[in-house]
Parts: C-alpha cells; structure tokens; sequence
C-alpha cells in the first residue's frame, strides 16, 4: 500500500440544520488519483473546501501526513504542500496569465516582506510561473490578461495557479467543467502525468475522464459515501448505480 | 513628468512667496494623497481615518518642541513618522479584522476618538491646539543645509520629501510586497489559498501608509507653525481621500493630480463666490460622473484614443 499523504476521519460540516458533508472518511495515497463523484448537492466541494481550510470543519479530522491539520487556516494549509482549484473560476482578472502565476509561485518564498528589490527579478518564481503554464498548456498566452482569456483557457489558469505553488497534494474542483474538448484531452493526460509525484484528490462530473483517471473512487450522496473502492468495485456497484450512475450517464 | 519636476524646481525663483507657498501646501497634500492611496487604490482599504496619522505627527512635532527653542528637524522628523507608524500599527490591528462598509466606519471611529482625545483634553491646547513658534532647526553639528524659517528653504525640503515619497512608492509597487497587496485588492480570498498570511501584508500596508501620512502631518505643522484637533477629524480624512478619487485611484500620479486640481479648485471658487464649496461639490459630482477613473483616467483616454487612430 502506498504511503497515506491526507486523510479525514468522520469529517462533517453543518450549514444551520443540513448536514452537508457527515462522517466522511477518505484517504489519499501517494502516486495516486482519488476522485470523489456524487451528483449535484453530495457535499463534494464542502469536502474540498474543508480539507484546503477555506471552511472550517463542525466535526472529524484531517491529516497530512499523520499531523492533525484540522482547523488549520488555508493560509497555513497551503504551505503545507496543499495546493487546492476551484470550481468556480477563482483568480486573479486584471493581472496576466504570468502574473497570476507569478504570484503563486511567490508564495512558497519565505517571506514577502521584501519592500526593495522588483518582483521580476526573482528569477525562481519566474520559471516556476513558465513551468506552471507550460503544464497547463497556456504557452503563447503568458502575457495576455486573465479577464480577456476565453472560459476554458481561464479554467487552465486556475489549475497553473495550483501547481505553481508546487504542491504535494492536489485538491482539485471539477477542474474539466467549461473546457473544451482539446483542453480536456490535455488536462486529463496532465492529470496522469501529476500522479505519479503527487497525491490528488478529483472532484469531477466527466465520468469518462474520472474512470480515465482514478486509481481509487468514492461515490457521495446526501454528504455521505455510499460507496468507496477501486473503479472497477464503483462500476460493479449496484447502489452505486442505482443512485448515481444509472440517472446520470446517459 | 520630466517637465513637471523641471517646473516645480524652478518655480522658487520666479514666483512671489504666496505661489511658492500655496504649492508647498500642495506637494504635502500630495504626499499625503499618496500615503491614503496605498490603502484605497492599491490595497483595496477604504479608510476614513486616514487623517489620524497626519494629525498625530503634527502633534508629535507640537509637543516635542521646547517652547521658544526649535527641535532638531533630524530628530524630530523621524520621531514623528514613528509616532504615526506605532498608532498604525496599534489602530491597524484592530480595524483590518473587519472588511467592507465596516472597516470604513471603524477607521472613522478611531479617528474621532482621538480627534476628541486633542479636543477635550488639556494635553496641547484642547480645541484652540497649540503654536510652534520656533520652526525645527536642520543643524548637524553646526552646519545647517537649510533653514526652514525660510519659505524658499522649506519648499526645496518638502519636493525632495515628495519625490522620495513617490519613487519610494513606485519601488515598493514592484517589489514582492507590492505584488502581495494588489492580489489582496483583487482578491484576498484566494491569496489565502494560495498561502499568503494576508491580515500581515495589509497591516503592513496600513502602517506605511500611516507614516507616509505622518510625513505630511509633519511637513504640514512645520509650514503653519499651529496644530489643533482638525488635523485628526473626518473632514480632512474626507478631503484626501477626495482627492484620491479625483485624481484616480490606483496610481500613484492621480493622487497628485488630485490633491493640485483640488487645491486649485478650492482656491478658484473662494475668489468668485461666497457659495464656494457648492461649487466644489457640483465639480466634483461631474468629474465622479465623466471620469470614473479620475484626472488621470483623462490622460489615459487621450493616449487610447490616439492609438485607436494610429492602429
């Protein structure tokens, strides 16, 4: 079995009455990609939200690395190696593509307190930015500002954003949702590339590209998981397919 | 910009003493403009407050000063942008842990309290303030680079301040700090996620734009040799930060603009009406409602509208 990187023991999280997410447990390995699917409503994104700390938890555990990280703010989480995307396109519209990734890549320096020297002269944290769009197949539009980029190609800079930080553990929202199918095709074939050294956790509605992807699944209803194991166990199940699959792959 | 500097270093020997003082008041409005618009304009804060920290160094400068004798200009300067960075620091780490309309208000309430604070208290001089009769004296050790009894002398010293403030702003801008704090202006949520603490950064903002205002404040009481409980109120915090908006908020030659324009403005209608400040009012509500950007959206315009024509 592969090392555990993060894992939530009875993670649950209350909005007033409605339990969004309860008693969740998941594990994340290394070199390996956990998707969570569920129809809309499962609590998938509560979940996400929860283990990047951008949600404070009302009960369980998270851990990273066997280190209690539970209400961890998403500052402190993130330089910790957890690198999160959003499902809504979270970034930064003013700046460039660079920039956008710049600024990511510059929050793995020690400090930002430097008042004196240009930005642009921390060759690092430049690379690390070309890197970034580079993976997420942005060559060409490094220059070209966020809000002028087409839906998908904002979509792209969310996820170089994510890895700019350079993360050990993927969080990543429906990173598909508004791509075009080129860019889906390149998305998924980074997504394979990335488990090899990370361990990600995949909120996706694209079945095709989860069973792609996934060496491990957890279905979600209702906050809860219905089912957790290898695809091939998902696929065979019937609960499974009953609440989810049968209604929503047509 | 090159001729505006060029203008304003040979303005002293031209003009008569009341231009020369009118646009040293201007340059430390300027200053001061610059100081609120690290807070509004690249920081995303909207502080009412903002006068504060002009007031207190003014204040510092008043209380520091023996009476009769002149206080070291090289003492005196720094302890003031000190003053006004610690109470930075001590009002910023208050009001930054709330957002929106409310850290507006929090930042005007603790304004007022320390208004209130000069004006009910016998401290220096209660409502009336308090005189500096002598100005700071600028001698190290016997030799006296410039003497701020005299007009022309304390003019030179607030445009080299001015422009130290303005390249020192415009490095900070670019620097990795700078960076930080117009990702928090865009969005600060995501720069959480992305790892930055960043209640730090903008209370780091928060104390530079302070002492910067405490530069101005000095200056300011230096000039009129009086300070008093207007200093700190919220009609100067209103004003400046008028002339942000005005200006255009989010550069740094807009503040300028505005705090001139404004200036000009004031002094324009108090020489054709009684009624001035209605007309300051109805000038301001037209250039909020044709220049959303401000003075410099104009310039900006200008440019744009040339290179639509060229390409």
């Amino acid at each position: 079995m592969a090392e555990t990187i993060l894992e939530t023991r009875e993670l649950t999280r209350y909005f007033g009455g409605l339990a969004a997410v309860r008693d969740v447990s998941v594990t994340c390995h290394a070199g390996e990609l956990h998707a969570v699917i569920g129809p809309n409503g499962a609590g998938k994104s509560t979940l996400i939200n929860m283990l990047s700390g951008d949600l404070p938890s009302s009960g369980g555990i998270v851990r990273l690395r066997g280190r209690d990280i539970t209400g961890l703010r998403a500052d402190r989480i993130s330089r910790l190696g957890v690198g999160r995307s959003y499902q809504k396109t979270n970034v930064f519209l003013p700046f460039s593509a660079f920039e956008n990734c710049r600024l990511a890549a510059q929050s793995r320096l020690s400090s930002s307190m430097r008042f004196f020297k240009p930005a642009a002269s921390y060759r690092e944290v430049s690379k690390a930015a070309e890197r970034a769009l580079a993976m997420a197949g942005l060559e060409g539009r490094e220059g070209a500002t966020v809000a002028a980029l087409s839906h998908g190609e904002q979509r792209q800079v969310e996820i170089a954003m994510t890895l700019a930080t350079d993360p050990e553990v993927l969080l990543l929202d429906e990173p598909l949702a508004g791509m075009g199918a080129e860019e889906s095709a390149r998305i998924v074939g980074l997504l394979q590339k990335l488990t090899k050294d990370h361990a990600i956790l995949l909120v996706e509605h694209d079945m095709d590209a989860v069973f792609a992807v996934a060496d491990r699944l957890t279905v979600m209803v209702n906050g809860q998981v219905l089912e957790s194991g290898p695809p091939a166990q998902i696929r065979a199940s019937r609960a499974v397919q009953e609440a989810y699959l049968g209604v929503d792959s047509d | 910009m090159i001729v505006c500097l060029l203008a304003l270093a040979v303005l002293p020997f031209v003009a008569d003493k009341f231009t020369v003082q009118l646009v040293t008041k201007m340059m430390i409005m300027a200053i001061f403009a610059m100081s609120l618009d690290l807070l509004v304009g690249y920081t995303g804060l909207v502080s009412l407050g903002h006068a504060a920290f002009f007031g207190l160094a003014g204040y510092i400068l008043a209380l520091s000063t023996p009476q009769y004798q002149a206080s070291s200009f090289w003492i005196s300067l720094p302890l003031a942008v000190a003053g006004a960075g610690i109470l930075a620091l001590a009002i910023g780490s208050l009001v930054l842990r709330v957002t929106g309309v409310y850290f507006i208000m929090v930042t005007l309430a603790f304004a007022q309290m320390l208004h209130y604070i000069f004006h009910d208290t016998k401290i220096a001089g209660g409502s009336d303030g308090m005189y500096i009769y002598v100005r700071p004296d600028a001698a190290i050790f016997g030799w006296r680079p410039f003497d701020l009894e005299k007009f022309g002398d304390f003019y030179f010293v607030v445009l080299a301040l001015f422009v130290a403030v303005f390249i020192f702003l415009r490095v900070v801008l670019r620097s990795l700090f700078g960076q930080v704090i117009s990702g928090v202006h865009v969005n600060d949520g995501r720069m959480r996620s992305l790892g930055f603490a960043t209640f730090r950064y903008k209370l780091a903002s928060f104390v530079l734009a302070g002492m910067l205002a405490g530069v101005a404040g000095y200056l300011s009481a230096v000039q009129f040799g009086v300070v008093n409980p207007d200093l700190l109120g919220w009609h100067l915090s209103g004003s400046v930060l008028m002339m942000v908006i005005l200006g255009g908020m989010g550069t740094l030659v807009g503040p300028i603009l505005g705090a001139f324009a404004m200036m000009l403005l004031e002094l324009g209608f108090q020489s054709l009406t009684k009624h001035w400040q209605l007309a300051m009012g109805v000038a301001i509500v037209l250039v909020a409602l044709l220049l959303p950007r401000g003075l410099v959206g104009l310039a900006n315009w200008r440019t744009r509208a040339k290179e639509a024509a060229d390409g």
